[in-house]
């Protein structure tokens, strides 16, 4: 995944991280009357003002329901949602964004309406789904919950000593799938799986692919096409948009033969009393008023993004990746440990720490005192955890707006609570 | 602004270095009973072995921060050799202290002055061991309901003795969960006991 292309050599055209700071207006708060330092974008980033100010302008300026009106700002507001869809298509290599952008609540909701619409109508008793040991919540439990419902045979990739995927047993476990889903980017341990040769062994084995790309989207260049998915589902909040937004993409086919998940206004084409007719991609499968200014909020997130440059939001996460685990080591020695592959090949900027035996929460508690905002807990990975045999791990997760100061934060507060607990 | 010191006591962190009464009892004759955080995942095991009316026993299993275990240990510590209805009014005790509200906490002074002006006579003895007030002239609390016992707001913390140690975690109260953990479990192994 790692391509360090095109626009030039590495190292050309880098992030100017303390410009592009000064965009996001929560970096400039302090807690604990020191600068906020925070580390834990991989459950939510921060939004800079260009996203808060279009969600802004549209409710200033331009605010109605969409696909019903006729007047002018219902209208506007129209072609605004469209176009975020189109944005949001374009980012991810939509072959037909137009269709086959649905937007959702979140990348939780999205997988839910896979395992639900495409889940219920195509799986039955004893069918399998190939799952991994590394997946969040959002991608083990719609498809526990259905395995209930149907009595599906559920298998799992194992995760290795080295944090990565063990593909040994891949081909037996593809045996006979009708569907895989597994997450492109782990949220625990970083882990980059190389989904697209589980993609194209899957595909081989006749079964559909499910990305989970909650965690990647933000920082790499997704492209459904180079992935090899058929559905791939990600969050705005995780991606400098708002909450309340998120995305499935699936290629228009198998959109088409779906029935829809959640029924209401706007994805019916015709209503009887005895009877109703759905409504073409991608109004099927958004039932109701959608989040019109999230939308718009995500779509703005995108062009920020892009601006960026999506090589150099890359390359920026894989820079400060590599120098978070030599820093850490550095100042910190064999008393921590990184839960995650080591180095950058195969993994993104999230770091799960144990240091000292120091109970994540405590660590949490005091990184918090010097402004460091990280998070501890099971990070919804409750199976993961298990096989990591922990209870909980304490995560720091990098993104476009940190920086080496970020990092030796980190490090320092990290020291602290060595002394504390020592 | 609450500092690290008011959460990570030098009492908490010696509790959490060296745990007091930690293993198992063997069941039956010992009541186990498991404590989920489902926040944290963090959980913790209390084992209970009854004489009589007596707690003869208790040890702690599970895993978890430094708050939930030292929690734990203090608990055992302090329920240990107690009856029931003494146990039970620590658990009332504990548990008030841990929903006050932090300027009420901070009103109450360093543990060990029952809070200025005590307007409900803390008449619990101060510095008497046993002291607690918990369900005096109730012999037997017999399970009753959690708030037969009014405070009128004021938790007496010399009651609480070294427990008051983690009245700091008030002013963190994501952890309020973690401190808890233990007396939830004790107040659950207690029940199922005296119900079967
Ligand atoms: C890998 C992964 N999948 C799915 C999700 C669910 O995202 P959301 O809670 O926004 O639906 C997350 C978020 O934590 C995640 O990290």
């Amino acid at each position: 995944m790692a391509d360090l292309n095109p626009s030039g050599a590495a190292g050309e055209h880098r992030l100017d991280v303390a410009a592009l700071r000064r965009d996001f207006p929560l970096l400039e708060r302090e807690v604990h009357g020191r600068r906020i330092v925070y580390l834990d974008s991989a459950a939510s980033s921060q939004r800079p003002r260009s996203v808060l100010a279009a969600m802004d302008a549209y409710y200033e300026t331009t605010h109605a329901n969409v696909h019903r009106g006729v007047y002018a700002i219902a209208e506007e507001a129209d072609r605004l949602y469209e176009d975020a869809r189109l944005t949001v298509g374009r980012f991810i290599g939509a072959p037909h964004p137009e269709r086959e952008v649905i937007f959702t609540k979140n990348a939780t909701e999205a997988l839910n309406l896979v395992a639900y619409s495409w889940g219920r109508k195509n799986l039955a008793e004893g069918d399998a789904v190939v799952l991994t040991e590394m997946e969040h919540h959002a991608n083990l439990v719609p498809w526990l919950m259905l395995a209930e419902e149907r009595n599906l045979d559920l298998r799992y990739l194992r995760v290795d000593e080295d944090f990565r995927l063990d593909l040994a047993d891949l081909d037996r476990l593809l045996d006979g799938a009708r569907l895989v889903s597994c997450t492109v980017m782990s949220n625990v341990l970083g882990t980059i799986p190389p989904f697209a040769d589980i993609a194209s062994a899957a595909h081989a084995a006749g079964a559909i692919v499910v990305a989970d790309a909650a965690q990647s989207v933000p920082h790499h260049a997704a492209d459904v096409t180079a992935l090899g998915c058929d559905f791939l589902a990600f969050s705005g909040h995780k991606m400098l948009g708002p909450t309340g937004i998120g995305v499935l993409w699936g290629h228009e086919e198998l959109l088409d033969a779906m029935p829809p998940f959640l029924g209401g206004g706007g994805m019916i084409r015709d209503v009887r009393l005895d009877g109703f007719v759905p409504a073409e991609l991608p109004a099927k499968f958004e039932a109701g008023t959608p989040p019109i200014a999230e939308a718009i909020g995500l779509g703005e997130a995108v062009r920020y993004i892009e601006r960026l440059g999506v090589d150099a939001v890359e390359r920026h996460q894989i820079h400060l990746t590599a120098f978070a685990q030599e820093r850490l080591a550095e100042k910190l020695g064999d008393d921590l440990r990184i839960l995650g592959p080591r180095g950058v090949e195969g993994r993104g900027g999230v770091l799960s720490i144990a240091y000292k035996d120091i109970h994540p929460h405590d660590l949490a508690q005091v990184l918090d005192q010097a402004g460091v905002c990280i998070r501890a807990g099971h990070h919804c990975a409750k199976p993961l955890m298990r096989r990591l045999g922990v209870t909980a791990t304490a995560r720091a997760s990098l993104y476009l707006y940190n920086d080496e100061a970020d990092i030796d934060a980190l490090s320092a507060a990290l020291a602290d609570a060595g002394s504390l607990f020592g | 602004m609450p500092g690290l010191e008011d959460l990570y006591r030098e009492i908490i962190l010696d509790h959490y270095r060296s745990p007091r009464n930690r293993g198992e009892l063997p069941v039956p004759p010992a009541h186990r009973v498991d404590g989920y955080n489902p926040l944290c995942g963090d959980e913790v095991v209390v084992y209970i072995q009854l004489d009589g009316d007596t707690i003869s026993d208790i040890r702690i299993g599970g895993q978890g921060c430094s708050i939930s275990q030292s929690s734990a240990s203090l608990m055992s510590q302090a329920v240990k050799g107690r009856s029931i209805s003494e146990a039970r009014g620590l658990v009332r005790t504990f548990r008030q202290m841990m929903s006050l509200h932090e300027a009420r906490i901070a009103d109450s002074g360093a543990p060990g002055g029952a809070g200025a002006g005590e307007p409900n006579g803390g008449g619990a003895g101060a510095g008497e061991p046993n002291g607690g007030g918990a369900g005096a002239g109730e012999p037997n609390g017999g399970g009753g309901s959690d708030d037969d016992q009014d405070y009128g707001g004021e938790v007496d913390l010399d009651a609480l003795g070294e427990l008051a140690a983690l009245q700091g975690v008030v002013k963190f109260p994501v952890r309020i969960k973690c401190a808890t953990l233990s007396w939830n479990a004790l107040t659950q192994a207690l029940d199922e006991m005296l119900s079967s």
